[in-house]
């Protein structure tokens, strides 16, 4: 493991910020364009990760799928409708190889549906591997791991 | 004025036969402490895990039945216990961990103990403490160890499912999925090894019927679901067939993908249907037929009260319907696979799962428009909702244009809760 310098980690609290940003405000196109073009996005239960098995409630394979998973939500999905607000913890950079920054960050997310209360719909960490690209930081691959026994009701956006 | 008081005081069920059901089915709190009493705690197997989840002596899964915490235990001799997760002395539902591995069951509060079989081995002082030269305390001299088991559940199992039941008179398992339904469930599970992928939770806040309901009503797929209609997963001109047991009770949605995409008649001013979509990784929709199938690429099957056994195309998984109140259940979906499958064939399952749970494609929507049934039913419970589609009878068809699995579920309902 590498000491990460100051720089990297402000550049990577910006990434989570911008990730923040782009997921609160329904803009998918911002939120696909964090990742690398061969990246993973999975959200999945503790209970499995923990377990070893494999299944999690989304499992994205592909920018293609990310951008699926986007029309999905804007055309094909009936729910209601809600916010989402993301309050996304201090990142631990686990290791950083010059390319690959592998990082945990805690994350919370709240919901609140329309003449609702806010409630916290859903409680993890991001495992998270970022590469280092001409662009800037990207997604290689992202795993949310929710603590959240219950999904309330249902999932439509990304967490 | 309103000739109907928007509450009833005492709800009958006025209309004859089973289309027209009146809200307060789904919103009375007592009607549905006797839907747990004649349905999930008498006469009636309920659904409580597979085989595979505990596959080692000792291993343990908790559960419910109905709203009672049981617990799935895999004895020494191979055999399968279900115990109830309340302790003989104080009441207390002991076991808190939701899957491990034990030697014994123990309470921890006065450290009762009791072998897989649920049989009371010991209790702690129960000669009494010696002090002083004089024995204090004690249990009376008349207490019997084996008067104080956990309560256990008549159990059964079948292709590596496990059901158990609180009422030990109930009939056999076969007898009670009846043999149309059996050939469908042995189609699904028919002893192959499962291997288990993993969970997916969801709570419901809708009444727990409505969900038993949505896998009996093959009406709504090809219209509140874009990726069914669009693909010609499950459309209402698809080969296909519906099948109860004799009571009505379970029943079974077959169906056979036509070929999607094109424009039909059935398609004709279906919102949902996007001729234009298409899907960019195809992974999403890579479906291989499995020589299981035997032709159709669907089969839902309703087993009552408790569960769904869900085969679409190559995602397989039981959906375990746990009550907990009138206006809620928890959905606990268990993705599996085969011993036999290849590696290729797991991804597969793994990515097609992305159709359904909480966060599926075409099961998201399902959770909603329940929860939004149950917002209506709690307005006005005085009205009824219409099962009308295909006329009025309870009866097998050879299509899917028809609410009959709905209205046979309901002529069930109402001879047993005698409304």
């Amino acid at each position: 493991m590498t000491v990460s310098q100051p720089q990297t980690y402000f550049e990577i609290c910006q990434l989570h910020a911008a990730y923040s940003a782009a997921v609160d405000s329904n803009d998918w196109e911002r939120w696909i364009a964090l990742f690398t073009d061969d990246c993973e996005y999975k959200v999945q239960p503790r209970e499995n990760h923990e377990r070893g098995f494999p299944l999690a409630t989304l499992a994205l394979l592909s920018k293609g799928m990310l951008r699926d998973r986007a029309y999905g939500i804007r055309e094909t999905l009936f729910h209601d409708p809600y916010y989402q607000r993301h309050v996304v913890g201090q990142p631990l950079i686990v290791s950083d190889d010059g390319d690959l920054i592998v990082t945990e960050t805690n994350y919370t997310v709240f919901r609140t549906k329309l003449s609702q209360e806010t409630t916290v719909f859903n409680a993890g960490r991001y495992l998270d591997r970022v590469r280092r690209t001409a662009d800037g930081l990207r997604l290689a691959s992202r795993l949310c791991v929710y603590d959240t026994e219950m999904i309330p009701n249902s999932l439509i956006y990304p967490i | 004025m309103n000739k109907h008081p928007v509450f009833p005081i005492k709800p009958a069920w006025e209309q004859a036969g089973s289309s027209r059901i009146p809200f307060w089915a789904y919103t009375d709190s007592d009607l549905y402490k006797r839907e747990l009493e004649r349905f999930f705690y008498q006469n009636h197997w309920c659904y409580v895990g597979l085989e595979a989840e505990i596959p080692n002596h000792g291993d343990f899964k908790r559960t419910v039945v109905g709203e009672r915490s049981v617990v799935m235990v895999r004895r020494e001799d191979g055999g399968i216990t279900v115990v109830e997760n309340v302790c003989a002395h104080r009441g207390m539902q002991f076991c808190r961990e939701r899957h491990g591995n034990r030697k014994e069951l123990v309470c921890p509060y006065h450290q009762w103990n009791y072998n897989l079989q649920g049989e009371l081995q010991g209790v702690p002082f129960r000669r009494g403490v010696k002090q002083d030269g004089k024995v204090n305390g004690g249990m009376p001299k008349d207490f019997k160890t084996e008067d104080h088991g956990l309560t256990r559940l008549k159990v059964a199992t079948r292709g590596g499912v496990v059901f158990a039941s609180f009422d030990h008179d109930v009939e056999p398992l076969e007898d009670f999925l009846g043999p149309e339904i059996l050939s469908y469930f042995d189609r699904l599970l028919n002893g192959r090894q499962l291997k288990i992928l993993g969970y997916n939770r969801q709570r419901i806040p809708g009444n727990w019927k409505l969900m038993q309901e949505n896998i009996k009503d093959p009406y709504h797929p090809g219209l509140l679901h874009t990726w069914f209609v669009t693909y010609g997963l499950w459309r209402a001109d698809n080969k296909s067939a519906l099948r109860m047991d004799e009571h009505f009770r379970h029943a079974a949605m077959i169906s056979t993908r036509g070929s999607g995409g094109q424009k039909a008649e059935v398609t004709a001013g279906v919102t949902s249907f996007k001729e234009s979509m298409e899907i960019e990784d195809k992974r999403l929709l890579d479906i291989v037929p499995e020589p299981w199938w035997g032709g159709p690429t669907a089969v839902m099957m309703t087993v009552f009260p408790s569960v769904i056994f869900q085969q679409q195309v190559n995602s397989v998984s039981t959906r375990h319907i746990q009550p907990n109140g009138e206006g809620s259940f928890d959905f606990v979906w268990t993705h599996f696979g085969f011993e036999d499958d290849t590696e290729e064939m797991t991804q597969r399952r793994l990515i097609q799962a992305n159709l359904f749970g909480p966060a599926g494609f075409v099961s998201a929507d399902d959770g909603e428009v329940i929860e939004f049934s149950q917002q209506g039913f709690e307005q006005k419970p005085f009205h009824r909702a219409l099962a009308e589609l295909g006329g009025l009878e309870c009866e097998d068809t050879e299509h899917m244009v028809t609410e009959t699995l709905i209205r046979g579920m309901y002529n069930y309902w109402r001879k047993v809760m005698e409304v």
